[in-house]
């Protein structure tokens, strides 16, 4: 055994398992909560188990940016909506283009209602067309996400929040401009390709009378919440996480010790607008879902933005666990309603005031002391020293007395 | 022509409650360096509560006396004086020495608190509602053929005066010294015997109410009340947000002018391209001066140090 400390360079083999393993354990993931989880869950609490998938992975995705990177984004609705108007327009549009109508045609994986009996294949070829709208409304969203990045992260960090929460707006005000969708084939087929993106609803919502295709299965949101995390946690413990993390906690240290503050900091804003794109084009192809954009204002950016900073900024666990309570939590309280409000808000400003690093800090849920000792009793933790976490240093400000 | 000089009457009133509610943003920012996002919820409360006590007192569908608008207004502001006290006391100071996000995240907080109050049955209620009358009972005025609304002079004149008094205050008062002071370093205002904590709270007190009067303003013009957590309002916090950067954060004179600016833009962007666009132009406005001159067009560009 090697001395403690010691580098050991690991061979080609553990590399192989390293970073092929957890790609296989997302996909036995989603497969599992398509074949079994699915039709074992009684079709309203499937419908919530979506939805909770889709506010991780704009929680972890935004933690990316405002809890690892300490940049206060407040735009992620924005990014989602651009994500979902670009799924949907490719889902819906492509769908005349490929196949002559718009209606469902996903294969085993893509299967989402749960009440019917399906006698398909295991992937049909609209499976392919969601994943490329998947993609590319990620991408599209990522593209966003540069184009602001780029002058915004010039600014200190409450302009950037305004900044961001003015490209949101904008965004929507944008969407309303657009005209009526298209409904059919002949419609579809006359208008030329670079003009069909202007067809997005408008202020009405992105609805026909077909509707956009329901591809959102559990399969495709557990896929992509298994991605987000296992690009959030790779991220965070990588180099770059910990460039990142210095950025958060003093960015002019950072800048001194050599990190390219601004090129991070940009990078971490693509790829976070990437999954907030991905959660946009899941949320618009939910079954019964007409894409509005009144629904992705500033409102929904302060719904993930409170899950982050509840589940503790950096901590990607955190995100996830605050995603479920607070997706959960509402459609238990249903009788309460005008109080779920008033008590995220109180429950934010006391966050605040008694525990201002949020539930779990920077720290993930196996981190934390009495997990981490319960794991070691079960044998899994393993006889690591404790690790001292990062940023549990008091922040210091700079310019503010 | 006519067209033109209407167009300009209205930009000037909507400047005005603009103005008046960059104010307020400006004068936290400049001491706590903080945006306080609370400050449009204020705002909403502002013309919230003169619409309550307008119906309360009776003078809904009425005619109104001399005395009912002025009675209104300051009623308002000073309901919303005192909110902005009971807020900067339980929610801000707490977190003094903080860093600047948390006090960020607490305002939307505050913010998403007061709205959902606003929110609730027995407080404002869900729906909608209109505004009464409150003007004096003027026949509306002209300058040669264009007709000027009542409304718009009584806003002006109103925000005219309420900024004379802030200047006076803010230039020419020992309190707006020990605020400018306290503004310029609160740590060194501090040991200058300057009572950091009360200056802050003041600060607070007279943003909030500049802030009601705009609502109560904005409430007269666009009589229809939107709901309290209508995203209208955090919007309309954001523009006078915007201006006071535009005009230069932390400076009295600058809200001012970036109110009236942003006014212009909007108003005129609005008649002559086009209208569903006014939200895009005012932010396309910050995003460039913030490229251009990031400290504003009367701030002073701050270099960090270390």
């Amino acid at each position: 055994m090697p001395a403690a400390g010691a580098l050991v360079q690991p061979g080609f083999g553990t590399i192989f398992l390293r970073s092929i393993l957890p790609l296989c354990a997302v996909l036995a993931f989603a497969l599992f909560m398509q074949g079994v989880a699915k039709p074992w869950l009684a079709p309203f609490h499937a419908k919530v188990v979506i939805d909770i998938g889709i506010a991780i992975i704009a929680a972890v995705s935004l933690n990316l940016v405002n809890g690892l990177t300490g940049q206060f984004s407040m735009g992620h609705a924005g990014f989602m909506a651009v994500g979902g108007y670009f799924g949907a327009a490719i889902t819906y549009y492509g769908s005349f283009r490929l196949f002559g109508d718009a209606s469902f045609r996903g294969g085993w994986v893509s299967w989402a209602l749960a009440t019917e009996h399906f006698t398909g294949g295991a992937i049909a070829s609209g499976d392919f067309l969601f994943l490329a709208a998947c993609i590319v409304g990620g991408l599209a969203a990522a593209a966003l996400g540069y184009v602001v990045a780029l002058p915004s992260l010039r600014l200190r960090g409450d302009y950037l929040a305004i900044v961001t929460l003015g490209f949101g707006e904008i965004i929507r005000v944008l969407l309303t401009q657009t005209n009526d969708v298209l409904a059919t084939a002949e419609e579809v087929r006359n208008t030329p390709l670079w003009r069909l993106p202007l067809h997005l609803g408008g202020a009405l919502g992105f609805s026909s009378a077909v509707g956009i295709p329901s591809y959102a299965s559990h399969f495709w949101v557990a896929l992509w919440v298994g991605v987000v995390i296992l690009v959030s946690i790779r991220l965070k413990r990588s180099s770059s996480g910990r460039a990142l993390l210095a950025i958060r906690e003093d960015e002019i240290a950072a800048e001194a010790m050599g990190v390219n503050t601004t090129g991070y900091k940009v990078r971490a804003f693509v790829i976070s607008a990437f999954f907030a794109g991905v959660a946009g084009c899941l949320f618009a192809h939910v079954i019964g879902t007409t894409l509005n954009p009144k629904e992705l204002g500033f409102q929904k950016s302060f719904d993930i933005i409170i899950m982050v900073v509840l589940g503790g900024m950096g901590s990607v666990s955190g995100a996830v666990i605050a995603a479920i309570i607070l997706t959960v939590l509402p459609e238990v309280l249903r009788d309460f309603n005008s109080y779920r409000m008033i008590i995220y808000a109180l429950a934010l400003i006391l966050m605040m005031i008694l525990r201002p690093k949020g539930l779990f800090g920077v720290n993930e849920v196996w981190e934390i002391a009495p997990v981490r000792r319960l794991l070691r009793r079960l044998g899994l933790g393993g006889p690591r020293p404790p690790k001292k976490s990062i940023g549990s240093g008091a922040r210091r400000e700079r310019g503010a007395p | 022509m006519i067209d033109l000089l209407q167009t300009l009457l209205n930009a000037i009133a909507v400047g005005s409650f603009y103005a008046l509610v960059a104010l307020g943003y400006t004068m936290v920012y400049g001491i706590l360096k903080f945006i306080n996002f609370a400050h449009s919820d204020i705002v909403m409360l502002g013309a919230w509560t003169a619409f309550v006590v307008a119906r309360a007192a009776g003078l809904a569908g009425e005619e109104p006396g001399w005395f009912a608008g002025p009675l209104i207004l300051v009623t308002a502001m000073v309901a919303c004086g005192a909110l902005g006290f009971t807020i900067e006391r339980l929610a801000y100071r707490p977190l003094r020495s903080a860093p600047r996000l948390n006090v960020l995240i607490t305002a939307i907080g505050v913010s998403l608190l007061l709205q959902n109050i606003g929110q609730l049955p027995w407080v404002f209620g869900t729906q909608p509602q209109k505004m009464p009358n409150l003007l004096p009972p003027i026949p509306d005025l002209s300058i040669g053929p264009v007709p000027v609304p009542l409304v718009d002079v009584i806003g002006f004149g109103t925000a005219v005066v309420l900024m004379l008094l802030l200047e006076r205050l803010v230039f020419h008062s020992k309190l707006g010294r020990a605020m400018r002071a306290c503004a310029h370093d609160p740590k060194v205002a501090a040991l200058m015997g300057i009572p950091v904590d009360r200056v802050i709270s003041f600060t607070f007190v007279l943003g909030s109410a500049l802030a009601a009067a705009g609502g109560v303003l904005f409430a007269l013009k666009y009589s229809g009340l939107k709901q309290p957590a209508d995203a209208s309002w955090v919007l309309l916090g954001l523009k006078a947000f915007v201006a006071a950067v535009i005009g230069g954060i932390g400076n009295v004179r600058g809200a001012m002018l970036g109110g009236f600016l942003i006014a212009f833009i909007e108003i005129f962007g609005a008649k002559y391209l086009s209208p569903n666009l006014r939200d895009v132009y005012v932010f396309a406005l910050l995003i460039i001066v913030l490229l251009v001159r990031p400290g504003g067009l009367l701030g002073r560009a701050t270099v960090e140090k270390v």
